[in-house]
């Protein structure tokens, strides 16, 4: 058989291409599920660390109930979105925000400990590289940040990077972005930024920013600032 | 036909099995797949996942190439090499996401990145498209192996050193925020090395094995 013809190249490529298709569509689809299920126990863990319940992935799932009371579709006015096809939990943010804001559907977690209410906020914007995102607990005041949890996909190791870090995230509690509790217009509002080369001692309204991550620092800020507003609805009706 | 008879570990393959990991070592001989070794040796556990990683994609990469051998035709042999390696890669990486999720997040893009491993594509290159399937596993193994080695001497370091841990474990004490609270070695003002978390220790620590490995093998030493 002469290998080097043109035909037998075609032929040969043809039928390994299909054959290696074919065999990773099989193993894609055949783990899919316990991939998925993975991603799930990820987000439900996000959303506990937030508002302090540190649980490993796998048992997540199972004590998520326990705290979680209630999950939310709001529509920008603040108004709930009955509709019962619509789950808050699988709401994908990353196609969300490309909508108009007026067609987007906003997610919120209401979560119960030890008797004190707590709201989470899914966040989900653009970093430097690529997306970033994160979940913001808020406490029953509707003003202080009790807990937050900032994730990303592409950036910088060892710059941008460092907001997934817990010694960034920790500035974030205790923070407030009203200037009054309980003012939700746009002269109250003032959301918490970061602030390059430190925020002052005091700033209720301020962290620090990361060194060396400035573009990751403002993206970070202009997520925050952006997703929490689109809530400010919802908190002035309750 | 003797070699048709050849025993399954005759010494011609076993020399196939232990000279990578010695005289002919992929990463401190060779200096290949260096990439890969500072990227993913910051902790011993991903080290050793990625070492896995590496031992299946290539012991299997060559026994398949090494069968299709005489079929494929030679002008497309590279695409048809990668194909390959990008199917056992993929494999690899649905695998860690379903069953080892977070290693597999820890280790992101490295896992898609074995592909481009030199090691692999030149090893099938070399010595899989032109011997029987049962030396290229041999060989396979063994090429994977020495850069398996490799990889867990220098995670062992970067991590004991840079952390204090082994996989994981806090061997070395634990580390409060104050020396009082401290316990182990931290309680005597000990203090981790964040230097050897970065990559460039990485080709420090390795450039070290390779002064160790030649100082003992006066083979590899060029005149």
């Amino acid at each position: 058989m002469n290998t080097n013809s043109n035909a037998y190249t075609f032929i040969f490529a043809i039928i390994l291409v299909t054959v290696v298709a074919g065999l990773l569509a099989f193993t894609a689809t055949s783990l899919k599920p316990l991939q998925d299920e993975n991603v799930r126990n990820e987000k439900m863990q996000s959303i506990l660390s937030t508002i302090g319940v540190e649980e490993s992935r796998d048992n997540a799932g199972n004590v998520y109930n326990n705290y979680i009371k209630q999950e939310l579709t709001l529509k920008s006015d603040g108004t709930i979105d009955e509709n019962p096809t619509v789950k808050a939990f699988n709401i994908n943010l990353k196609n969300e925000i490309k909508k108009d804001v007026a067609e987007q559907r906003f997610p919120i977690y209401i979560a119960e400990v030890n008797g004190k209410t707590t709201y989470v906020l899914p966040l989900q914007g653009t970093g430097l590289w690529d997306a970033i995102w994160g979940y913001l607990a808020i406490d029953a005041d509707e003003n202080t940040i009790v807990g937050c949890v900032f994730d990303h996909a592409k950036e910088t190791p060892g710059l941008g990077a460092e907001i997934r870090e817990t010694w960034f995230e920790e500035q974030y509690i205790g923070k407030q972005f009203l200037k009054t509790t309980g003012d939700f217009s746009a002269n109250s509002f003032v959301s918490v930024k970061t602030v390059k080369g430190g925020s002052k001692l005091g700033d209720s309204h301020g962290v620090d920013a990361i060194s060396g991550g400035t573009i990751t620092s403002d993206k970070l800020s202009i997520m925050v600032e952006e997703r929490l507003q689109r809530y400010l609805p919802y908190f002035e009706k309750n | 036909m003797s070699e048709e008879n050849e025993a399954l570990f005759s010494k011609k393959n076993i020399k196939l099995l232990t000279d990578p990991l010695n005289d002919n070592n992929p990463v401190t001989v060779q200096v290949l797949g260096i990439c890969s070794a500072l990227a993913i040796t910051v902790q011993l556990k991903p080290a050793i996942v990625m070492a896995i990683a590496v031992v299946f994609v290539l012991v299997f990469s060559n026994l398949i190439v090494s069968l299709l051998r005489n079929l494929i035709p030679n002008r497309i042999r590279i695409i048809v090499q990668l194909v390959i390696v990008a199917f056992l890669v993929i494999i690899v990486d649905q695998v860690l996401k379903a069953y080892a999720f977070d290693v597999s997040k820890q280790l992101s893009v490295f896992v898609g990145l074995i592909i481009t491993n030199c090691i692999i594509m030149g090893r099938l290159e070399a010595f899989a498209l032109a011997n029987k399937p049962w030396a290229s596993i041999l060989d396979g193994f063994g090429n994977s192996a020495g850069y398996a080695i490799i990889l867990v001497i220098v995670a062992f370091f970067r991590e004991l050193l840079g952390s204090g841990k082994l996989m994981g474990y806090e061997v070395l004490g634990h580390k409060a925020k104050t020396i009082v609270e401290s316990s182990g070695v931290y309680a005597y003002g000990y203090e981790n090395n964040g230097f050897m978390l970065l990559s460039p220790m990485a080709l420090i620590v390795v450039g070290i094995v390779i002064w160790v490995q030649r100082s003992k093998n006066r083979k590899l030493i060029e005149a």
